[in-house]
């Protein structure tokens, strides 16, 4: 009975084993799609989504599928076994994560950098004028977790001006801040430059003058072991070259 | 009553054994990746007693509100008859199969600065988006219809006899309710509860989308964990053991065959 019950599980469970490593022919020879998985940064969605259908368009039967989430999650779930054939960090400090565990295929590069920016609702409710403005009292504030990205350069911000924070919210990502700040429920949120370009007229961008000081600078490398190894280094080169590095510029990124 | 035992067909055992294993294998899993050096130490730390303590506090408070609301609900929906009733108890059952994420989406669309009820809260100077409020507010969202279906089911299998009885003896309504109703349900009333506090307890997408995440204010037992995965994983297990516990207490609780005796 033992026996059957594993027979049993193991029939359940292998196909779907199999249907998470289908990007095996990384040549792609004649009508077999491949499939290329990147694993990016929330802040890249964008961005990312743009360059994969360019990288698409120039490499036939070839998808390129994306997760896009926090940094720190998406490291942890490559550490885990996730299929990702590509890492794209929104900093050092994780993809370090990735290289520590001897999970980088190649040495990571650099390919942008990003600064913070304030969001607020369009009308800029509460008048923030400045990154000191955001510790008035009764300002609901929403950044990200001290953990992920977004949430370390809002710290160091934070103790470089010698502003005490006191949010109402720590989100797990950068978007979910951009989400509680469109929807009207926070008065200020701390995103990224990139971001409130890509939120158009949902949000209004408050600059300071001191967001040069703390940048973050976004590695990307294959992932070791690999099946589609070819085109994951394809990959990696599109997005460093002069493509990739368009789409970034145009969405507000800075060159490393 | 003793019913004589239908043999069942032997292959419908490899589905059901399949079934089980896909539950317990992955409580298995996750056993394994425990600390248990650091176990105590883990889920005594005070961050997650804060967690624990603000999840408790909020999923109490949710379960007596689901009882003052859901009780006198499940009687109109059990002992009256209305037009369009069926539709009526369609719609406030809803929350059991909407995803909590859209239920999130809900309550900050009525209860958040900007939503439906904004401009009236804020007249009162009540501000309910990123507080234990908002907690509260969709723990009782996505828990009220767990109570109201178990005592719904309870109220029905009940039957209204005694309660016919007692009003012929000439027992006024409140005091047939108080008297004869409750405690003929009262295990229907128990379980379903518990099943509340429960839901209440492991609540995540609707907290996480109209609460926010705040140590201490907003940030409960499932928040926290979530949280905590990418930083310090071996806590996170540590944490998901004392939930598995908690669930485990609350199905000896409120497994069926209580409710219905």
């Amino acid at each position: 009975m033992k026996s059957l019950v594993l027979t049993a599980v193991l029939a359940l469970t292998l196909p779907l084993a199999a249907c998470g490593s289908d990007s095996d022919d990384s040549s792609g020879g004649g009508d077999k799609t491949t499939t290329l998985t990147v694993y990016a940064a929330a802040s890249l969605t964008a961005t990312f989504e743009e360059i994969g259908k360019k990288f698409e368009a120039e490499h036939d039967g070839v998808k390129v599928e994306f997760d896009f989430g926090g940094s720190s999650d998406l490291v942890t779930q490559i550490q885990e076994g996730a299929p990702a054939d590509v890492f794209a960090s929104a900093d050092t400090a994780n993809m370090d994560k990735l290289v520590d565990a001897d999970l980088a295929g190649d040495d990571p590069e650099n390919f942008a950098t990003n600064t913070l920016e304030i969001a607020t609702p369009p009308d800029n409710p509460a008048g923030v004028a400045g990154f000191q403005d955001l510790a008035k009292k009764g300002l609901q504030l929403v950044v990200c977790a001290p953990e992920v990205p977004c949430g370390a350069a809002t710290q160091t911000m934070a103790d470089n001006l010698g502003v005490t924070l006191k949010p109402v919210s720590e989100e797990q990502s950068v978007t979910d801040v951009l989400a509680k700040v469109t929807s009207g429920e926070a008065d200020a949120g701390v995103v990224y430059v990139t971001d409130v370009t890509a939120a158009g007229d949902a949000v209004t961008g408050v600059t300071f003058p001191e967001s040069g000081d703390v940048v973050n600078t976004y590695p990307i490398a294959p992932v070791e072991g690999t099946d589609a190894e070819d085109l994951a280094d394809d990959f990696v080169e599109f997005v460093l070259g002069d493509t990739g590095q368009q789409v970034l510029q145009d969405a507000g990124f800075g060159q490393p | 009553m003793q019913q004589r035992q239908v043999g069942l067909p032997a292959w419908i055992f490899v589905p059901a054994a399949l079934g089980v294993t896909l539950v317990l294998l992955p409580l298995v899993g996750m056993v394994s990746r425990v600390e248990w050096g650091s176990f105590f130490e883990l889920v005594t730390s005070d961050s997650a007693l804060t967690a624990l303590s603000l999840s408790l506090r909020t999923s109490l408070v949710a379960t007596v509100l689901c009882l003052l609301l859901g009780v006198p609900m499940a009687l109109v929906l059990a002992r009256t008859s209305f037009r369009g009733q069926g539709l009526v108890r369609s719609l406030v059952l809803l929350p059991l199969v909407l995803p909590p994420v859209v239920g999130g989406i809900a309550l900050l669309y009525t209860f958040g600065r900007r939503g439906l009820l904004g401009d009236e809260l804020d007249a009162l100077g009540l501000q309910i988006a990123f507080s234990t409020t908002a907690v509260v507010l969709a723990q009782t969202f996505v828990s009220l219809p767990f109570l109201v279906v178990s005592l719904e089911g309870a109220l029905r299998s009940a039957g209204a006899r005694y309660e016919e009885v007692a009003a012929s003896l000439g027992a006024r309504p409140t005091t047939v309710f108080r008297r004869v109703t409750l405690p003929l349900v009262m295990p229907g009333l128990v379980s379903g509860a518990v099943l509340s506090f429960a839901r209440a307890l492991g609540e995540f997408g609707a907290t996480i989308t109209f609460a926010g995440s705040l140590e201490g204010t907003t940030r409960t037992l499932p928040l926290f964990i979530y949280n905590l995965r990418v930083v310090d994983p071996d806590a996170a297990v540590a944490m998901s053991l004392v939930l598995v516990a908690v669930a485990v207490l609350v199905i000896a609780f409120a497994r069926p065959g209580r409710s219905t005796w």
